[in-house]
């Protein structure tokens, strides 16, 4: 599509243009996913404690999202008094914004990505360390004392499961041996015999659970939902909000379980590939499969919400720095020794041995492995001069 | 057009947003318009091409050192009338500071400008197709081993140096023990009292 704008509008231009449209091809479909899920996600949780849930607004209730939306923008916006007023306001607006970026790199479907840059996964990782920033802002901006607890709290949790998450990914990138998600997805075609997908992996399953479970704490969802915990904190950091300001913290907080979701099912169960290795079920397009893996993965978070308590603030504390981290650190040293032992440790990218062609260079960068040259001789071959 | 546009952009807020950190009333705004600064300078990276970098600066600066400013500029009951108040005494000493670091820069400034000082050749040529992740971990793992893992090292000294710092037994805590209480079956806990007499407490 790209092409075809930049034919008929000229290249920067055109280029714009498409831009421009896929950005809203993603994001507009997105808020109506939103709305369906925070539906789906209360009709789970009320069939689960043998409630009907919203049925009164459209078929099955299923307009409710909507009706409550439009109650939400009729509202009045207030502003508390004592607030830090700028702060106040762009705290939800920072908040929405960073749960819809993240959706820039993840691939719907094969060449379905917005943006298919290399560090990728990176990217995400820097996204999702930047959505503490509203919760604080938000917290502390209201000037009153149960956002600004909430915020302490919001801080400290996403801080300290940002480090176990760190070492689930890098297992995954030393697998898939790149940062691109789209790599990643292929990296996973039938990676165990005819199965499609890094979690089938025994070593890799336990990691897939960790990373589960750190995207509950991340996305401050139920177990771990301290920081808007109503029994001690109201409502968390969302006390002093109303109107759309509210509703711009609901719909980001809903926009990054989705895009916990999407990771989950990008990273460890395949992304847009089939299950199976199988060429019937290559048939369905990519972004089928996708998408109902997210909604299983949906499924879990609100299974979750609806079935486990919360935790208390200590238990979370430990369940990040005393549990997950020496386990993940655990898998990153076995994953990296396996990948030692099996992998070819020669690199075979086309780029890198295009670009060594001299002796020094070889001795320089890739002292131990001379044999896979292309560009060398193989009786060139000397005592590796390392460091 | 759009890298110069980009660039002007990216280095104006990063010049804006720094003074706006040293002139700004409140410490949680200086602390916020630092993380600006931060996130345009990985902007700058990025039109660099170094795009790993650029990430690393987000992640590591803007994700982690920066919500560690912020949740001790927040906790901090800072009096700034009261930092102010030695604007007057400082200044002599402040404008000095001021004069030598601008000197250095009109000196660095030059230097450049007379073509700087040759180095030789570079230490690691790389070629400009392969991905800056590659580039930097082939040069990392290998020519550079020893010392990046002596930079390891470093960091892991100081992380325990650190901990040994802040951790402190406490006698007057109760911590959970999560295993024994895992451990813990009915049998040990539930007991049957069959011949309570009327009228009495249950003896614990």
């Amino acid at each position: 599509m790209t092409e075809w704008f930049q034919g008929t509008l000229g290249y920067g231009f055109g280029w714009f243009t498409a831009t421009l449209i896929l950005i809203l091809m993603i994001a507009l479909p997105l808020m109506l996913a939103v709305a369906m899920i925070i539906y789906a996600d209360r009709k789970i949780w009320a069939a689960m404690a043998l409630r009907r849930g919203p049925n009164v607004v459209g078929p099955f209730g299923l307009l409710q999202s909507f009706a409550d939306g439009l109650k939400v923008m009729l509202k009045e916006t207030i502003v508390p008094s004592a607030a830090n007023r700028g702060l106040f306001l762009i705290a939800p607006i920072l908040t929405f914004t960073l749960a819809l970026i993240g959706w820039a790199v993840i691939p719907f479907g094969p060449d379905m990505v917005l943006s298919d840059i290399n560090v990728g996964l990176l990217y995400i990782l820097a996204v999702s360390s930047l959505s503490v920033y509203g919760v604080v802002i938000a917290g502390w901006s209201s000037n009153s004392k149960y956002p600004f607890y909430s915020a302490l709290r919001a801080a400290a949790q996403m801080v300290s499961y940002e480090v176990s998450v760190g070492f689930v990914l890098i297992a995954v990138i030393l697998w898939a041996g790149t940062f691109n998600l789209s790599g990643i997805i292929e990296a996973q075609r039938s990676h165990v015999w005819i199965i499609n997908g890094f979690g089938f992996n025994p070593l890799l399953f336990p990691m897939s659970v960790i990373f589960f479970i750190s995207a509950l704490a991340e996305t401050a969802r139920a177990p771990f939902d301290l920081t808007e915990a109503e029994s001690e904190l109201v409502a968390g950091f969302q006390t002093e909000y109303s109107s759309m300001s509210f509703a711009l913290f609901w719909l980001g907080e809903y926009g990054n379980v989705l895009l916990m979701c999407g990771l989950n099912a990008t990273l460890f169960w395949g992304g847009w590939l089939p299950p199976i290795d199988w060429a019937p079920l290559y048939l369905v397009p990519g972004i089928f499969w996708f998408f109902a893996k997210i909604m299983l993965f949906f499924f879990f978070f609100s299974w979750v919400k609806a079935t486990v308590p919360r935790f208390r603030y200590d238990q979370l504390m430990r369940l990040g720095w005393k549990i997950f981290l020496p386990i993940s650190l655990l898998w990153v040293f076995l994953v990296s020794g396996y990948m030692m032992l099996t992998k070819e440790q020669c690199p075979t990218d086309r780029g890198i041995l295009a670009a060594i062609t001299t002796d020094e260079q070889a001795d320089r960068y890739l002292p131990s492995c001379r044999s896979g040259m292309p560009n060398l001789s193989n009786g060139q071959r000397r005592a590796g001069a390392a460091s | 057009m759009i890298q110069a546009l980009a660039f002007y952009l990216f280095a104006t807020i990063v010049i804006a947003s720094g003074v706006m950190t040293i002139a700004s009333r409140n410490p949680v705004h200086s602390v916020l318009w630092l993380i600006l600064a931060f996130f345009n300078a990985a902007g700058l990276m990025l039109i660099l091409g170094a795009e790993f970098i650029a990430m690393l600066l987000v992640i590591v600066y803007v994700g982690a050192v920066a919500v560690l400013f912020l949740f001790v500029v927040m906790m901090l009951d800072v009096d700034f009338a009261q930092l102010r108040a030695g604007f007057a005494k400082y200044l002599p000493f402040g404008t000095l500071l001021a004069l030598v670091l601008l000197a250095e820069i009109v000196f660095a400034i030059a230097a450049w400008n007379a073509g700087g000082i040759a180095v030789g050749a570079r230490a690691a040529p790389v070629d400009p197709n392969v991905p800056n992740i590659q580039a930097l971990g082939t040069v990392l793992y290998t020519r550079y081993l020893y010392i990046f893992e002596a930079a390891g090292l470093v960091l892991l000294v100081a992380m325990i140096g650190a901990i040994v710092l802040t951790h402190r037994k406490r006698s007057d805590l109760r911590p959970q023990n999560v295993s024994l209480q895992n451990q813990r079956r009915p049998k040990d806990a539930v007991r049957v009292v069959t011949d309570q007499p009327v009228g009495e407490g249950v003896r614990l």
